[in-house]
């Protein structure tokens, strides 16, 4: 177990480096100096700032050691000060809106989870029953549907029509003022929709996932064994074929991260929710430029942590990469 | 490259036989556009702001009084550059690094495949707008945007292709005859690996029309007064509490569209490898 956890994070340190190569790129991107592009782009800039920049960034130094010196503030998760007028360092504020955004999407995970299981696996030991072909057509419009489509018609519906949840926001004005019961139910009604619909695209995906899984499970021989041996189908099926049919779906949530990451910028933008994806997206309009490369390395990290986390529990699930060779 | 077997279980079929027809039905929508007697979609009018589904504008009118009908349909005009030139862009990409990956292997290999893992670790929309922060935002940029972070999977798939092939008798032969290298992918291997591609480009336009649209909606796409179903969405979103069709009809076109293109995409796979049926 632990020379492979060892090879496998032997394995990420390429993989570091590529993410901030890519990052450090993007700030090269633009053509001419990036900062001539800031300043052209936001006409309030001051010269003051420009100085300021050209300097955090090392412009006037060759690229070789502009990446080195980069990456040494990176390591510090130091990502410098944000452009707004607030000055305050980009590491604050990601901090501040980082919790937000995890509690979303691990609540939206847990849902994926706890849902998806149970249909895919119950369509797939019935195949072609009604149930299975509802879910069929149930995972072809999940994939097609545009989420942030869903939550307007969400938001008329709920919200604006029969008016049974806040329109926005993550808690109401008079949140400090409600009893503990008034209090919970504040946060349950402003995070129910920005929960359901975020878990909404993962669900079609993992169900039908968990299916494909359970139907290669249920051809294999010690299916077929533990049948001949007279165990009841019940038996069969949630003892033996589920827990190994378990297995491939684990590392399928550990990819589905970079997803959710990505879909908390436009959840977070229409239900107005302060986390980190609502961040990058003001980052993005007023091109805070700190703001932006910091939050885009964190999100590419989170995702490399997503999927080390995958793999960690795929090897404490699946003895035979735990002992075995080749990880 | 579709053969006599192949179009009778696509004919078999009434879910991919759907997909096509719409698809093709878009085409027909988004190229005539000009020509349907149908309302300018840009035409402002002061005395129809906001009017719900009438006779005179089934899909109602937006704040500025223009057609939501006609402006729906010159979306589809958008949506179906997009979905081909990012594909495209992706493709070409994905074709060239496979290629070479799967063919020469060793450090080249080992290199582009790196590329590609550390590329699948941004989030891809996380990327897609950092990359705008610094650009201008129109759809050339989008387009090219779309393409650039949209090339992995083909990578992968053609790199899986060109592994085997490049090991069978008939590859073994053209290089025994002295074939050079370049002739060797270009004209022996290439073809035989494109209908996997082939698919994945139909499921990838329906993957960049609703890129697209996430990012017009976000005000960082296609930007108004052309109209992209994304950005009407957007004012959708505006005058949520007074008009509901502003949200609605738009949607549903992109619900159609990718629908189908998807059918499309997946009855295909299923015809051309029975194997691969129901894998994602």
């Amino acid at each position: 177990m632990i020379s492979y956890l060892v090879r496998r994070i032997l394995t990420l340190i390429p993989l570091f480096f590529g993410i901030t190569l890519i990052s450090f790129a993007v700030i090269h991107l633009a053509p001419g100096s990036p900062i001539d592009v800031l300043a052209d782009l936001n006409p309030k800039m001051t010269a003051e700032a420009k100085q300021r920049l050209i300097s955090y960034y090392g412009l006037d130094k060759p690229l070789h050691e502009r990446y080195y010196q980069w990456l040494r503030r990176f390591a510090s998760l130091d990502f410098g000060v944000s452009f707004s007028p607030d000055r305050r360092p980009v590491m604050d504020k990601i901090r501040e809106t980082l919790p937000i955004t995890i509690v979303i999407n691990a609540l939206s995970l847990l849902l994926i989870m706890l849902v998806a299981i149970p249909i895919g696996a119950y369509s797939a030991s019935h195949p072609y029953s009604a149930f299975d072909k509802s879910l069929t057509l149930f995972v072809y419009i999940g994939f097609a549907i545009p989420t942030f489509w869903l939550a307007l018609l969400a938001l008329i519906l709920f919200s604006v029509q029969l008016e049974w949840l806040p329109i926005s926001g993550f808690r109401s004005l008079d949140y400090a003022r409600l009893s503990l019961a008034g209090k919970i139910w504040d946060m349950v009604s402003h995070l129910i929709l920005p929960v359901l619909l975020s878990a909404f695209g993962g669900l079609a995906g993992l169900s039908r996932y968990m299916r494909g899984s359970m139907l290669e499970v249920m051809r294999q021989d010690y299916i077929t064994a533990a049948r001949s041996k007279g165990l009841s189908e019940r038996e069969v099926i949630y003892k033996h074929a589920l827990r190994n049919a378990l297995l491939p779906v684990v590392t399928i949530l550990g990819l589905s991260v970079p997803g959710l990451i990505g879909g908390s910028v436009i959840f977070e933008q229409i239900f107005a929710i302060p986390g980190m994806g609502r961040l990058f997206y003001t980052g993005v309009m007023s091109r805070d430029y700190p703001l932006v490369m910091g939050i885009l390395t964190i999100g590419a990290f989170l995702t490399l942590l997503g999927n080390l986390f995958a793999d960690i529990s795929y090897a404490l699930v699946d003895p035979r990469i735990r002992k075995g060779g080749k990880g | 490259m579709i053969q006599g077997a192949v179009w009778k279980s696509v004919r078999q079929n009434p879910l991919t036989l759907f997909g096509g027809f719409v698809v093709l039905m878009l085409f027909v929508v988004a190229l005539g556009a000009p020509y349907f007697p149908v309302h300018d979609p840009f035409s402002i009018d002061a005395d129809a702001v906001l009017e719900a589904p009438g006779l005179g504008h089934p899909f109602g009118t937006d704040e500025l009084g223009r057609d939501v009908f006609s402006r729906v349909i010159y979306g589809a005009r958008i949506s179906l550059w997009v979905g081909f030139v990012s594909v495209g862009i992706a493709i070409v990409i994905g074709i060239f690094l496979g290629a070479v990956a799967g063919y020469y292997g060793g450090w080249m290999d080992g290199l582009i495949m790196r590329f590609v893992d550390v590329m699948l670790c941004f989030p891809t929309f996380f990327l897609i707008l950092a990359v705008i922060a610094f650009l201008e935002p129109n759809i050339a940029t989008i387009m090219a945007i779309i393409g650039l972070t949209g090339w992995m999977g083909v990578c992968r798939l053609v790199r899986a292709e060109f592994l085997s092939l490049k090991e069978r008798d008939f590859v073994q032969s053209a290089r025994a005859l002295g074939v050079g290298n370049l002739r060797i992918i270009v004209h022996h291997i290439l073809p035989n690996s494109l209908t996997p591609v082939m698919v994945a480009a139909i499921l990838g336009i329906a993957g960049a029309i609703l890129t697209e649209s996430a990012l017009s909606f976000l005000g960082i796409g296609v930007q108004p007064p052309t109209p992209s179903w994304g950005n009407i969405l957007t004012s959708g979103k505006d005058n949520l509490q007074i008009a509901w069709w502003l949200s609605l009809f738009p949607g549903l076109a992109i619900l159609v569209t990718v629908l189908s293109y998807n059918l499309l995409g997946e009855g295909l796979r299923d015809a051309l490898d029975p194997r691969l049926r129901g894998s994602r």
